[in-house]
């Protein structure tokens, strides 16, 4: 991963002397340890602001909906997934778009490392498959793998599906992961105590929308709880409206959710509304064998009919 | 200034023998992170935090707040009609606050509490409570109170403030609301403290490496700042969510809305946003703040320009870093403030 930030400033740089972009959306090295920040860089003298680490776990294509211009963009894998759904859903034609492709070895948790190191955090140092935390107490190592998202820990797309750039070789995906053992977990639960897990997993949220604010899919010109006339959803902090507020964006999500992990990212309280968008994903697998995000040439689950679509919850 | 001195050991008895006359609030941990609530008989404040997640603001300021209740029933001789909903408005002490957060809060006061003015809900709430704040001895890597008038172990807006001494407290009584309360809790032994104060002090302001860039900001002129052109840059990353006013212990904007079931109603006010499309929008449809670049500019321009300008009082932050923590983007104030401060100093300069 060393040469990823050298060849992706290499490709912006080329991509925009040679005019074939008028911007490229990528990250910035960010304030903090930890953290980048999605930037656009507009000149060819600019492209060494752009790095790569794997701090980079918010989804540009969040950047992409309803932009007119031509633009290169740096992807891993499930942002070129969600780039595949901007495509199919019309916020964006694959024309305007040059994708660099990063394959990806998935991205920090930075509250896991947060809560595993006695104070602040004053620099990260990372290789592969190792990250170096320095506190004033000291360094400590972690295992990459023991700090990653929990959506990257369970990925089976690392690579990007659509390209026009590659900044190095693909990666082994990973085989043999079970990515639905959470969901697994909850669906296992009595109807009470699904109840009472899913009422302590949103009792923390104040309704900031960072969740949706920083889902791609979440790109509607007026979200319904932002609706006024007619107000659909209540603004206090009243239980039911924070449940309706979440669990309707998950239904919005249906058959187009990539796991990116965006919205657990965003979340200042820690929630894994994950889990709800997750079920989804997996009865969309499991009923109709669909995994969003995968081909500019399909046709999302709930948007096509088949003969031998699964009919056994009509009743 | 008198000083008392608190054996850590002594702390829960004494804070026991305040829960007949007042409410306590104060820090406790839950899976991951700390926050303020208020402690049931016999729960001890959790004083081992460098700060809350969210800010103590919800104290005086909660989330939603039920404002008025009426019928809609035309029988009710009290149809129609708003009134006030009964409240506790009873003596509560706040424990273990942060310095920044309680000097946020005489920064919010500036806005609920002017002469035209009186915000009779966060009023009554702020003047009920009792503020115990606690002296911060290792401030974060993201905290530079130190820069916007505050401090690790700042005054302002506290009634006491407790000196982490080891095996004890070391108590600087502030107010006469600090002095009743510590008579309440029967803390009383004298302690001849300044020095190792002074001393904690000064070990804690030096813990604070980085700062906020503010000093050309009063001087600059607003419409060269509005029109400046940072704010694409500065807002190409954001999201426009609510989590830095949210999380902010100075944001201090809400909406009011009515909620009626059947024939009953309450009007409530809730915690809003300028961050959000409909926080500026108007009936017609029409949104003068209708992009993400005018609501983040709006944001800092309030924090870092208008609010200076209006009240002469130095910027709306306390440098508590929360912000820049929980920024899902990486957005920094304190790099706003630079660009800011930049093109201040750019028009100092020009003829």
């Amino acid at each position: 991963m060393s040469t990823y930030t050298e060849n992706i400033q290499q490709i912006a740089q080329r991509l925009l002397k040679e005019c074939r972009v008028e911007m490229v959306i990528g990250f910035r090295k960010g304030s903090m340890p930890l953290m980048n920040e999605p930037c656009v860089i507009t000149q060819p003298e600019a492209v060494n602001q752009l790095v790569w680490d794997s701090n980079c776990g918010i989804n540009l294509t969040h950047y992409l909906t309803n932009r007119k211009e031509k633009i290169g963009i740096v992807a891993k894998g499930c942002d070129s997934r969600n780039i595949v759904t901007h495509i199919t859903e019309n916020k964006i034609q694959r024309e305007q778009l040059v994708i660099i492709g990063v394959p990806c070895l998935g991205m920090i948790d930075r509250r896991k490392i947060n809560a595993m190191v006695e104070g602040d955090i004053q620099s990260v140092s990372e290789t592969d498959d190792a990250v170096t935390v320095a506190t004033r107490n000291g360094e400590q190592t972690f295992a990459k793998m023991d700090v990653l998202q929990q959506n990257c820990a369970v990925c089976v797309h690392r690579n990007p599906v659509i390209h026009d750039e590659m900044v190095a070789d693909p990666v082994p995906e990973q085989n043999g992961v079970d990515q639905y053992a959470d969901v697994a977990a909850i669906e296992a639960m009595t109807p009470d105590a699904r109840w009472r897990f899913f009422d302590e997993l949103l009792a923390p949220c104040i309704r900031c929308y960072a969740c949706r604010n920083a889902c791609p899919l979440c790109y509607c010109p007026t979200c319904f709880v932002d609706e006024s006339k007619p107000q659909w959803v209540g603004k206090s902090q009243d239980p039911m409206d924070v449940r309706t507020f979440h669990f309707l964006r998950a239904y919005h999500c249906a058959g187009r959710c990539t796991d990116c992990g965006a919205c657990e990212r965003a979340c200042p309280v820690g929630i894994n509304m994950r889990l709800l968008t997750k079920k989804l994903n997996k009865d969309c697998l499991d009923l109709y064998g669909w995994e969003a995000g995968l081909s500019p040439d399909a046709r999302p689950a709930l948007d096509v009919y088949k003969a031998n679509d699964p009919e056994d919850f009509i009743k | 200034m008198k000083v008392i001195k608190i054996e850590k050991s002594d702390l829960a008895a004494g804070l026991d023998k305040l829960r007949g006359g007042y409410r306590l609030f104060g820090p406790v941990k839950d899976k991951t992170s700390h926050g303020f609530q208020e402690l049931a008989a016999g729960q001890a404040p959790d004083l081992a935090f460098q700060n809350t997640r969210l800010s103590p603001k919800n104290l005086v300021f909660p989330q939603s707040e039920t404002l008025l209740a009426y019928s809609l029933d035309g029988n009710d001789p009290e149809g129609h009609i708003a009134r006030e909903v009964d409240k506790d408005y009873s003596p509560r002490a706040v424990i273990g606050i942060r310095p920044c957060d309680a000097k946020a809060l005489t920064l919010v006061k500036m806005n609920f509490d002017t002469d035209a003015f009186k915000d009779p809900y966060w009023l009554n709430l702020y003047n009920a409570s009792t503020f115990v704040g606690l002296a911060c001895d290792a401030p974060g890597g993201t905290c530079f109170c130190t820069t916007t008038g505050s401090g690790p172990f700042h005054e302002e807006g506290l009634d006491v403030l407790l000196v982490d001494q080891h095996d004890h407290f070391l108590a600087k009584v502030l107010t006469d609301k600090g002095e009743k309360l510590m008579t309440a809790a029967g803390f009383n032994q004298s302690a001849d403290g300044d020095a190792a104060v002074e001393k904690a002090k000064t070990a804690a302001e030096a813990a604070i490496t980085t700062a906020i860039v503010t000093d050309s900001l009063a001087a600059a002129d607003p419409m060269a700042l509005y029109n400046a052109d940072i704010w694409e840059d500065i807002a190409f990353a954001c999201i426009n969510c609510g989590t830095c006013t949210f999380s902010c212990p100075t944001c201090w904007c809400f909406d009011i809305q009515d909620e009626a079931q059947g024939n009953k109603g309450v009007r409530m006010r809730n915690w809003d946003s300028c961050m959000f499309p409909l926080f500026t929008m108007h009936t017609t449809g029409h949104n003068p703040r209708d992009t993400k670049v005018k609501r983040t500019r709006q944001r800092f321009m309030h924090k870092l320009k208008y609010f200076v300008d209006k009240y002469n009082a130095g910027i709306m932050c306390v440098g508590c870093g929360r912000c820049v923590r929980q920024c899902p983007v990486n957005i920094d104030i304190r790099k706003v403030s630079a660009l800011m401060n930049n093109v201040g100093d750019a028009a100092k300069c020009a003829v």
